[in-house]
Formats: C-alpha cells, sequence, structure tokens
C-alpha cells in the first residue's frame, strides 16, 4: 500500500494552505465546544494520523442530506471533510458511476478492511426481501449488510436512516426500518433531522477522523453536544412562551409581532435539535424565525404525531380528530352523565323507601 | 316547644347519660337518640395526606390543562414583566412536588400505619370472600341490594379503584411527570439521572406528553366517581364517610349485624 495518507496530506494535495489548515483545526474545536488547548491536538492529530475513509451510501431516502451536507456554512470545512470522504465512495457525490462505482466500492472495502466509517442516508425496506429499494441491482439490504460488516462504526444520517422518517410512517408498507434495527452488531451514532444541520453533519465526522471515537452520546445515541437540548430551550421566542403570548391564527397581529408558535402546534418543546443555536444556511434562519413552528423532524416517529398544526397529538387509535383532551372530556362527560342519572334514581329509591317505612 | 323538654317520653334513667341535652332538643330528637358505635380507621397522616393530595392533583390538573391548552393571549406587559404561562408551570411542578413528597411519604405510612393505611396498596386477589363482597357492593350500585354491607376500611369496590387510580395511577403521573421535567432540568441533572430513561424508552417527548396528558382524564374520572360515591354512601349507607376523612372515626349508623 506504500506510504500512509495522513489528513494533512490529503488536504494539501486539495489546495488547502497550512494557514487555512490551522483555520480550520481552531474551527472545528470552537464548533465541537473544545477549548483552544485543543486546536493544537487536532492539528497534531490531522497531521499524524492515517486518514479515515469514508464509505457513504443511500437506500430508501430523497438525498437532502446530501444535500444539506455540502452546503456547510464554512467552505473551509465543506471543502476539507468533502475532500476525505468523496475520495472513497458516494454513489451520489464521486464522479464514477455504474460498475465503476461498483468496483471502487469493493476495493474500498477490502482495502480498508475494519478501519473505515460507514455513513448511511437512508434506510432499507424490509418487506419483500427489500426489493422496494434497488441498488446496483441488488435490495440495498444487502448492500448495507456487506459494507456494515467491516466497517469500524456507523453514522446513521438523518431521520430516514435513524428512525425511519416519512417512509416509515404508519402502516409502513414497504416495512422501512432504521440501521440500528437492521445492523446489530457495530456502534452507531444517529445525526437525526430530515435533514440534519450541515455544521452538526461536519461537526460529528470532523470528530469522528480526528479523535477516532463518536463524541459524547445522549441515550437515543445522538451526539449530546448538538442534540443535547430541545429548540424550545433557546428559541428566541421563549419569553413570549414564558408570557402565554402566543400566535393564535397564522396571520393575526400575534404572527406580526414574532410571538410564540406553541398554540400552531410548534414541536419545540419536544424537538433536540440544534435549529435555534446554529440555525441554518450559513445562520441566516431557521423555521421558527420565519414565522413557522418546528416539526420535529429530528424526533423519532416525528411523522406519526398528528398534524404538525395542533399542540395535542391527534390519537389515531381513538378516530381520526381525537387528542388527549377530546378523549378525556368524552370519558369525563360520559361518567358524570353517569353519575347524574345515579345519583337520581338514588334519590327516587331513597325517597320511596321512606314511604314504605313511614 | 319547650314544654316537650320538660316532659320525656321515656323516664330519665332510660335516657343515655350523653344524651341528657340542653337546648333545644325536642321530644323526637330525644326519641331518635341511639347507640353508635365508631371504629378510628384513618390516622392522622392518612388523612392529612388525603387532603394535601386532593389539594396537589386539583391544582395539577388545572394548570396541567392550561399548559396543554394555554389561555387566550394577554397583553399585561412587556414580555419580559409578563410570566403568565410560567406562573402555571410553576405552580404545577411545586403542586408536582409536594404530591411527590406526599406520596412516598404515604407509602412509608403503609408500612408504619395500622392495617387499614396498607389498603390502598393492594387487592386481595386470593381471598373470595373479597370477591363475593364485591360482587354485592356492585349489585348495590345497581340498586340490586336494598342495604348495603358495612365495611371499616375501602369496600371493595373502592379499594381496586384506590389501586388502579391511585397507586397505578399516581405512580405512572409521577414517572411520566418527572421525565418531562427531566427534559426541562437539562441532561445530567437529577430528575434526569433519576427519570431520564423514560424519554429513553419513549422515545419521542411528544409521546411523552400524550401519555401524560391522557393520565390526567383517567385521574379526573376517579375523582368525579369517587367524590360522587363519598357523598352517596354518606347519606345512604349504614355508615360515615366525608368525616371519617375527616376525623378518622368511622361511624355506624346502626348496630345490627349481618
Ligand atoms: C395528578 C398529577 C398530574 C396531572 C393531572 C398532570 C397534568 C398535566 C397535563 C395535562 C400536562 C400537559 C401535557 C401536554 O403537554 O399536553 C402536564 C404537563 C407537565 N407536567 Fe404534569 N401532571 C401531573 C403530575 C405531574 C408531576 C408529578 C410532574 C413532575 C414534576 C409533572 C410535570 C409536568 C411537566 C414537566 C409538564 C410539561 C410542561 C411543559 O411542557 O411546559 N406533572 N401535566
Ligand atoms: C371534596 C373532595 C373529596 C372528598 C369528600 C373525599 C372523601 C374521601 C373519603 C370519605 C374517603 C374514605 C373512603 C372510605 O372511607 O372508604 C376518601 C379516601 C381517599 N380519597 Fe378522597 N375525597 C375527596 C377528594 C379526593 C381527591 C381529589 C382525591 C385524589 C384524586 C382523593 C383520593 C383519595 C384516596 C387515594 C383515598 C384513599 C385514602 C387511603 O386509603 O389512604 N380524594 N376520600
Ligand atoms: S416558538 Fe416553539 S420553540 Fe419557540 S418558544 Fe414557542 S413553542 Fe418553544
Ligand atoms: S426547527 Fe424543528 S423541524 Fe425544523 S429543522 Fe429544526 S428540528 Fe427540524
Amino acid at each position: 500500500m506504500g506510504q500512509i495518507e495522513t489528513f494533512y496530506d490529503v488536504m494539501r494535495r486539495q489546495g488547502i494552505t497550512r494557514r487555512s489548515f490551522m483555520k480550520y483545526c481552531s474551527l472545528t474545536a470552537a464548533a465541537l465546544g473544545l477549548g483552544p488547548a485543543f486546536v493544537p491536538k487536532i492539528a497534531h492529530a490531522m497531521e499524524t494520523k492515517p486518514r479515515t475513509p469514508v464509505i457513504w451510501v443511500h437506500g430508501l431516502e430523497c438525498t437532502c442530506c446530501s444535500e444539506s451536507f455540502i452546503r456547510s456554512a464554512h467552505p473551509l470545512a465543506k471543502d476539507v471533510v468533502l475532500s476525505m470522504i468523496s475520495l472513497d465512495y458516494d454513489d451520489t457525490l464521486m464522479a464514477a458511476a455504474g460498475h465503476a462505482a461498483e468496483a471502487a466500492f469493493e476495493e474500498t472495502i477490502q482495502k480498508y478492511k475494519g478501519n473505515y466509517i460507514l455513513a448511511v442516508e437512508g434506510n432499507p425496506p424490509m418487506n419483500e426481501d427489500g426489493m422496494y429499494c434497488i441498488t446496483g441491482g441488488k435490495p440495498f439490504v444487502e448492500k448495507l449488510r456487506h459494507a456494515a460488516k467491516d466497517a469500524k462504526a456507523i453514522i446513521s444520517w438523518g431521520a430516514c436512516a435513524s428512525y425511519g422518517c416519512v417512509q416509515a410512517a404508519a402502516p409502513n408498507p414497504t416495512r422501512a426500518t432504521p440501521v440500528h434495527k437492521v445492523i446489530l452488531d457495530k456502534p452507531i451514532i444517529k445525526v437525526p433531522g430530515c435533514p440534519p444541520i450541515a455544521e452538526v453533519m461536519t461537526g460529528v465526522i470532523t470528530y469522528m477522523l480526528t479523535f477516532d471515537r463518536f463524541p459524547e452520546l445522549d441515550r437515543q445515541g445522538r451526539p449530546a453536544m448538538f442534540y443535547g437540548q430541545r429548540i424550545h430551550d433557546k428559541c428566541y421566542r421563549r419569553p413570549h412562551f414564558d408570557a402565554g403570548q402566543f400566535v393564535e391564527h397564522w396571520d393575526d397581529e400575534n404572527a406580526r409581532k414574532g410571538y410564540c408558535l406553541y398554540k400552531m402546534g410548534c414541536k419545540g418543546p419536544t424537538t433536540y435539535n440544534a435549529c435555534s443555536t446554529v440555525r441554518w444556511n450559513e445562520g441566516v434562519s431557521f423555521p421558527i424565525q420565519s414565522g413557522h413552528g418546528c416539526i420535529g423532524c429530528s424526533e423519532d416517529g416525528f411523522w406519526d404525531q398528528g398534524s404538525f398544526y395542533d399542540r395535542l397529538t391527534n390519537i389515531k387509535q381513538f378516530g381520526i380528530e381525537a387528542t388527549a383532551d377530546k378523549i378525556g372530556m368524552t370519558a369525563a362527560g360520559a361518567v358524570g352523565g353517569a353519575v347524574a342519572v345515579h345519583a337520581a334514581i338514588s334519590a327516587l329509591k331513597r325517597a320511596q323507601k321512606k314511604t314504605e317505612e313511614a | 316547644m319547650s314544654d316537650k323538654i320538660f316532659h320525656p317520653a321515656r323516664e330519665s334513667h332510660e335516657i343515655f347519660k350523653a344524651s341528657r341535652l340542653t337546648g333545644d332538643a325536642t321530644l323526637e330528637d330525644l326519641d331518635s337518640i341511639r347507640k353508635r358505635t365508631s371504629v378510628y380507621v384513618y390516622e392522622a397522616p392518612v388523612r392529612l395526606w388525603h387532603w394535601i393530595n386532593a389539594a396537589c392533583i386539583t391544582v395539577l390538573i388545572v394548570t396541567g390543562y392550561f399548559i396543554g391548552r394555554p389561555l387566550p393571549s394577554m397583553q399585561i406587559a412587556e414580555a419580559y414583566d409578563q410570566f403568565v404561562m410560567g406562573y402555571i408551570r410553576f405552580a404545577h411542578f411545586a403542586a408536582a412536588q409536594v404530591l411527590t413528597v406526599g406520596f412516598f411519604g404515604r407509602i412509608y405510612w403503609a408500612f408504619m400505619g395500622n392495617h387499614h393505611a396498607k389498603q390502598m396498596f393492594y387487592i386481595p386477589l386470593f381471598n373470595r370472600r373479597f370477591w363475593h363482597e364485591l360482587i354485592f357492593e356492585l349489585r348495590w350500585y345497581f340498586f340490586l341490594e336494598r342495604e348495603p354491607k358495612k365495611y371499616v376500611g375501602h369496600n371493595p369496590l373502592a379499594q381496586i379503584a384506590m389501586f388502579f387510580f391511585m397507586t397505578l395511577g399516581l405512580t405512572f403521573m409521577l414517572i411520566t411527570g418527572w421525565a418531562l421535567y427531566a427534559e426541562g432540568a437539562g441532561q445530567g441533572s437529577l430528575p434526569d439521572m433519576a427519570m431520564g430513561w423514560v424519554l429513553g424508552l419513549v422515545q419521542n417527548s411528544q409521546r411523552l406528553h400524550t401519555l401524560h396528558h391522557l393520565g390526567m382524564w383517567a385521574i379526573v374520572v376517579f375523582m368525579i366517581i369517587h367524590i360522587y360515591a363519598a357523598i352517596r354512601e354518606d347519606i345512604m349507607s349504614r355508615q360515615s364517610m366525608v368525616s371519617t376523612m375527616i376525623s378518622g372515626h368511622r361511624t355506624f349508623k346502626d348496630d345490627r349485624v349481618e
């Protein structure tokens, strides 16, 4: 195999100057919430460690994760990370296609056995032996299993790979299945969102490439540094929430004033993501800032929690339009009615008994 | 009126000593005086817990409802100076803390207190008599029995309701409630370390909210039935009810044995 290539070698070959390289290292440290002391550590790691190859596969998905990824705010980070990745295999980003691409796929697996990171975008549908998603003439699930077998670790990009996303919405006809329910024997990091924020994606991958391990994960296996808090915890409209000032209808005066979108079904209080801090499109804005509630895209089953525009979830088992309140009030009303009738009969019976006794 | 008092129907030695009443007691009053037995059932900690618990749950239901479905927007002051939703949530969390401490205190008392302090926490599944009495109690509620039985503690129907709606129901509300609270307190906080695993289990916090919210309605249903039954039995049964939860004494209105 000859001389081992380091990250630094790759970057220099891509025309990145040493100065830019150092800038990149401090930027990465800042993005990951590490102190300045880590900058030389990152630089040192990148200069000396052999480059970690990445294979990026696509299952049942819409490619929004890739779209997000290549729009990372800092062009430097994007260039660097992208140059490190596209080198190996990514069927939507790489130049090669068809048999050449499949050959590159095999070659990478053989060459870096046990050393590469497998990044999965989308998920395998399991019904009909996986025939609902065919890549390279084979069900995607086979490709996934094949690539996962010799992978060091797996990144589940987006809601699709992490949780199943809309293709897994009830009744899930193709049985689209998140990666961690198919691959059971590899460490998996989930980076959910539809798509995940670009800076979150580059941040996670840079961390893994430089430190050779996962960042700290939360209980659901997501990087805690980006998914540790809810949108609601850092939302700039939160003072209006605490004040009890809400948008009551789209385009009412409160909407113009930028009040809290809670009553319009904002899922910020139940969604763990970094949108309210990192924001989107180079930090320009995020959904709530442009007047629309969060739909909870980085949460498990967000597609099955009723309308995006209702605060309370519709519970389908109780009919199409049943919230907890409707169900509860119906039950309480029925019981209250029964109690009233029971009380009336009781009073009658008692009067009857009294006249009998008299 | 007053001459009636001085000419009792019974001889004075027949009148119980304690019932030698003064004031406005009438002949009918004296006639209807009878001996009543009473048992001390609910010790002070149980009674204290009952009313604190009832108050907390009432606050939790009102505030919880407004958390799920907030009041109309108000414009009292600048947002930084106005705290409507904040106070509603504060009241919810404050009542929740009292409820939690109270519930643990009540469990402690189930071990330390008398036999009746334990009744709420189990169903005597293998006691034939319990099931017979349960059927009897159901018949009483369906107007198929003329007269109810006498109970020192809870009747079987009440015991089942207490067990499912309070022992299990409150446990469910405590678990889901603290799991929601842990989200606000943040990862690594004490509530998170104690109850954060629940969110890991339920996965989506929106689901957790829905479960917590449905739990509230179960408790509302219990409250309606419970308060109705307590007042109805107070009037119609052969024993005291509401005052029992105040004084602790169960008084029986008649001396007949079954
Ligand atoms: C009988 C007891 C309780 C009742 C009836 C009750 C009721 C409710 C209801 C209806 C909601 C709104 C749910 C929604 O979002 O749709 C709620 C929210 C909540 N409750 Fe409770 N609750 C109870 C006990 C507790 C306890 C013990 C805690 C623990 C601290 C707790 C903490 C919370 C929290 C943190 C929220 C979410 C607040 C938010 O999203 O802003 N609750 N409760
Ligand atoms: C004005 C309202 C209420 C009245 C008059 C009342 C009355 C009573 C009475 C008379 C008992 C004793 C039952 C018996 O003798 O078998 C009792 C027990 C009990 N009540 Fe209430 N109650 C009220 C509200 C509530 C509320 C709101 C709750 C909670 C949702 C509640 C929960 C309980 C529990 C758990 C017991 C069992 C106590 C134990 O065994 O430790 N009560 N109540
Ligand atoms: S807009 Fe959404 S995230 Fe922001 S404060 Fe309101 S409910 Fe929370
Ligand atoms: S604001 Fe909510 S729905 Fe929008 S991208 Fe962020 S997590 Fe997804």
